[in-house]
């Protein structure tokens, strides 16, 4: 925040399913990854999905909101939906040629990460720059 | 009626603040108008981008200044 405006003009709103699994785990990273990037600003997933009014109209009045899902399951999707908040920009982890692993390890690869936040950048039309 | 008007303080915020309050005059309405600048409250109440605009607790718009219709509309219900 600065001076002249309370938030940064069209901010990208990034949402992640992080799921308990290597690809959710890998939507959660990226998010925070973009976000220290200045690309977008995670925000809370779970505040949707558990209803508060607040987390649903901040998603309903930001225009590029950007969801990252880590499997065909569709967790982040499925809140969107029930919530009746416009799907524009969703990743699904696995279409990236990422294998679901559910084991302890949440093992997450550098190189997936990166994948996975140049899809999030291609989705809302940016070039990846990674 | 309470009306929170959400942000830290910058020429957006003041200008939200500016709209609600003259809209409430001109109609007559009996709110009161809160400005909202800490940042802990703005982010409990699910704020993702200021200023933001919140009546009765309840948010109403997120990141942009609201029309002098939309704040007449929330006041009146």
């Amino acid at each position: 925040m600065n001076a002249t405006c309370c938030s940064k003009e069209r901010e990208i709103m990034i949402l992640a399913c992080s799921g308990g699994s290597n690809v959710g785990q890998l939507t959660n990273q990226a998010a925070v990854e973009l976000t220290r990037e200045g690309f977008g600003k995670m925000f809370c997933l779970a505040g949707i999905g558990g209803g508060l009014g607040g987390f649903i109209k901040s998603a309903k009045d930001t225009p590029q909101v950007m969801v990252l899902d880590g499997c065909q399951v569709g967790c982040a999707k499925a809140i969107m939906e029930r919530e009746g908040i416009p799907l524009n920009h969703h990743v699904i982890v696995t279409d990236l040629g990422i294998e679901k692993v559910k084991d302890r390890q949440l093992a997450l690869e550098r190189e997936d990460v990166l994948t996975v936040m140049r899809a999030g950048k291609a989705s809302v039309g940016e070039r990846a720059g990674l | 009626m309470d009306i929170q008007v959400l942000g830290p303080g910058c020429p957006k915020c003041r200008e939200v603040e500016k709209l609600v309050r003259t809209v409430a005059a001109e109609l007559g309405a009996d709110v009161t108008v809160v400005k909202v600048e800490d940042f802990q409250e703005i982010a409990r109440m699910g704020v993702f981008a200021t200023p933001a605009v919140a009546v009765d607790g309840e948010v109403k718009c997120v990141g942009k200044v609201p029309s002098k219709a939309e704040i007449a509309g929330w006041i009146n219900g």
